[in-house]
């Protein structure tokens, strides 16, 4: 039997057993995330010329280690707390089958050491996309396949919450905007992991010496079939997050429910196309192939994406004017909490993400596009842009509203964490604006030495290139500063914290209220022109798209011809 | 009431929309499609398209070609590595090999002229990336990938290798001068 409480300061109702797993995996993300902090440090200051600090071997191995514990671990582990919190949690109803659940946290857990242990041996610096014929210790991709499996347990023990909270009616009519864009996530997941496991499972016998090949160009089309859309259940989740905090920060319900809810099945049915954008520069597939998938079958999920990007900011806009904040287009921003952590990283988030996130990520994304900067630096910039701006800040947001409400505690030295998203966030976005310009300038990605240790026919890069990766060093050691105060925070709130009150326990869930449908409720969204300050917002950022994506195009019909 | 509670409406489905959000999505959808024609566009009008011409081969057959390339139209070598630099006629093929760590050989072409260049690797991954020019291609071992090239400058311009290949990645060079 299970317990169930009521947090006094937030209104939500807690499983216990649910409470202790999104505790569990939100707190062993952060530990990755943490482990991933330090190795970016290595990563930086080696990329800073001026500075190169590590040796080629220890470089590779730490990059290795950094994006596997970044990429993988640390967003993985917090999604799976996510998963938890927009199941039991909003839909107020026990988790389903919590052992199951914890074996699935061993897994993860097992599997995450255990090919972090084969990475700091040393023999397994092949980078977290680790291309066949370049091998690895078998530990490293047994690891990955366990902390599959125990993702994968984790997305179902989500499936069955779902159908617990169905069959013992704690709610009426549709599940929440929040709960649906996690099951997107949670779909988009089970579509990612099969993916990772129909190609690591032959390389890890491959490693141990029972299958004599793999293809190296089946090995990247699978492959990326699990690495981008693993990408794309980050996407899911932190655009929940951005909805769940639109409504935690102040009361926004979606514009539409239906626009919403349509954007996020478009996700479903065409993100995980995506693996594309990190073909289009090989040989052997087709053009047809590369242009319907790289674009999401015609830019649907692109469609899908710029439609969150509208209605996101457009429910905090027209929940504001209800409040009084009416004056001119954009009193409702200037009037919005900016000193509160929550608001201002999932604000600074969602800005990134679209500008620098989004706007590069179809540029490249193009298949003769992509030609000017597959494999630079510019890569890297632009997914730091998706998954650090856009994921791993909107998981910080988030957390600062969970301090109180899960862990029970008050949060210490508060004026740090109000300036906390901006230090890292704004940061971060100097840093993938100067990897971008490297990367136009030609700097390659995963690369030790751009000076190319004096190989006699080594190209030497202008100096505004070595301006840009200083500047790439620079703005990298000032992110992991915010990053290191986000664990400081979190985990010092957690330790020493002052305890709250816990709220009141109960046997019973309490489902959620009923609230009845009136003439103003079904009136909602149709209001004529309800938030005119995101739609000019909104066109700035169109004006900012055409422009940078023709600019890109004038400069690809400058190079070399090629057919 | 918000996005973290079930629809207070339970026929959302028929709610109107905003005028807002109409009027985006449809200025998001013709901008995504500009997009997608302008992808099969440049296919039909632009100048620069990755040719898909794919072969599967082996280190050894790859070598030989490229060796018969080299013996025909070698006109110097160069670097104490003894290079062969090669200049093949106008509209011929070229073969280049990457490997553990280098490209090999050194090509020179005639700007404006078009050449059948031949790319594969000889073990791991490699990728083939033309500075100053930017052009960055992705070199896959077992594969022969033909990509026919036509410069449009002079000079003499470098090949780094920006596919993590190992320790020595980072000095994995070659050069192509055009004249």
């Amino acid at each position: 039997m299970t317990t169930y409480r009521t947090c006094p300061r937030s209104g939500l109702q807690f499983d216990s057993q649910a409470e202790k797993l999104i505790l569990a995996n939100a707190v062993a993300g952060v530990v990755f995330l943490l482990l991933g902090g330090v190795l970016a440090i290595g990563v930086v200051l080696t990329r800073w010329p001026a500075v190169h600090w590590l040796a080629a071997d220890t470089f590779y191995m730490v990059l290795t280690a950094h994006g596997i514990d970044m990429l993988i671990f640390w967003i993985i582990f917090f999604e799976i707390a996510v998963l938890y919190f927009c199941s039991s949690t909003l839909l107020r109803c026990r988790i389903a089958t919590p052992r199951i659940a914890w074996l699935g946290f061993a897994l993860m857990l097992i599997g995450s050491v255990t090919t972090n242990v084969a990475v700091f041996r040393g023999g397994s610096s092949v980078m977290m996309t680790s291309y066949v014929p370049m091998m690895a210790e078998p530990a490293f991709y047994l690891g990955l396949i366990l902390f599959a499996v125990g993702a994968l347990v984790g997305c179902f023990v989500f499936f069955g919450t779902l159908v617990v909270a169905k069959n013992e009616k704690t709610y009426q009519g549709s599940v929440p905007l929040v709960t649906f864009g996690a099951i997107t996530a949670a779909i988009i997941a089970v579509f990612t992991i099969v993916s990772g496991a129909i190609i690591l499972i032959p390389t890890f016998l491959m490693s141990v010496g029972m299958v004599k090949e793999v293809d190296p160009l089946i090995y990247r089309t699978i492959w990326w079939a699990f690495g981008h859309s693993s990408q794309q259940i980050n996407v899911a989740a932190h655009i929940s997050i951005w909805y769940a905090i639109a409504a935690i920060c102040f009361g926004a319900k979606p514009m539409s429910e239906r626009v919403s809810r349509g954007a996020f099945l478009l996700y479903i049915l065409f993100l995980q196309l995506a693996s594309a954008h990190h073909l289009l520069a090989d040989p052997g597939l087709s053009t047809e192939w590369k242009v319907v998938n790289t674009s999401y079958f015609m830019y649907f999920a692109v469609l899908a994406s710029m439609i969150h990007g509208l209605t996101i900011p457009g429910a905090i806009e027209v929940a504001q004017r209800e409040k009084g904040y009416t004056k001119g287009l954009f009193e409702w921003l200037r009037k919005a909490p900016w000193g509160n952590p929550v608001f201002s990283g999932m604000f600074i988030s969602l800005i990134g993400f679209g500008f620098l996130g989004g706007i590069s990520g179809v540029m490249m994304g193009t298949e003769q596009l992509n030609m000017i900067i597959h494999n630079t630096i510019y890569v890297p910039g632009h997914f730091h842009a998706t998954v650090v701006i856009g994921t791993t800040l909107s998981f910080m947001a988030l957390t600062y509203f969970l301090i109180p409400v899960l862990f029970k505690r008050e949060m210490i030295s508060p004026g740090l964490a109000k300036l906390q998203p901006y230090l890292f966030g704004l940061s971060m976005y100097f840093f993938v604006l100067v990897m971008m310009g490297a990367g136009t300038l030609g700097v390659s990605r995963r690369h030790w030495d751009m000076a190319m240790g004096g190989s006699p026919l080594a190209y030497e890069f202008p100096g505004a290139a070595y301006l840009m990766m200083g500047l790439v060093g620079i703005a990298g050691i000032a992110a992991i500063v915010g990053g290191a105060l986000y664990i400081y925070i979190t985990v010092g709130s957690l330790l020493w914290g002052k305890k709250l009150d816990v709220g009141a326990l109960s046997q019973k869930t309490v489902p959620i209220p009923v609230v009845p449908s009136t003439v103003t409720l079904q009136a909602h969204g149709s209001a004529g022109f309800a938030a005119p300050g995101t739609f000019a917002l909104a066109t700035v950022f169109l004006v900012a798209f055409v422009l940078y994506y023709f600019i890109n195009w004038k400069y690809l019909s400058q190079v070399w011809g090629l057919s | 009431m918000s996005a973290i509670l079930p629809p207070s409406d339970r026929l959302w489905w028929k709610q109107p929309l905003d005028r807002v959000e109409g009027t985006w999505i449809l200025l998001a959808f013709i901008w995504c499609m500009i997009m997608f024609s302008m992808m099969v566009g440049w296919h039909i009008y632009g100048k620069q398209n990755l040719s898909t011409e794919t072969y599967k081969t082996t280190p050894e057959l790859f070598a030989a070609k490229t060796q018969a390339v080299v013996d025909k139209y070698t006109v110097r070598k160069e670097t104490d590595k003894e290079i062969p630099v090669v200049h093949p006629p106008a509209g011929s093929d070229v073969y280049l090999i990457a490997r553990l760590w280098d490209f090999w050989p050194i090509l020179e072409l005639e700007k404006d002229k078009t050449y059948r260049l031949h790319l594969t690797s000889m073990d791991y991954n490699h990728g083939f990336s033309l500075q100053p020019v930017n052009i960055n291609i992705q070199v896959v071992p077992g594969y022969e990938h033909v990509v026919k090239v036509t410069p449009n400058q002079t000079g003499t311009f470098s090949i780094v290798c920006n596919e993590y290949c190992g320790i020595g990645h980072a000095n994995m060079a070659g050069r192509i001068y055009v004249k």
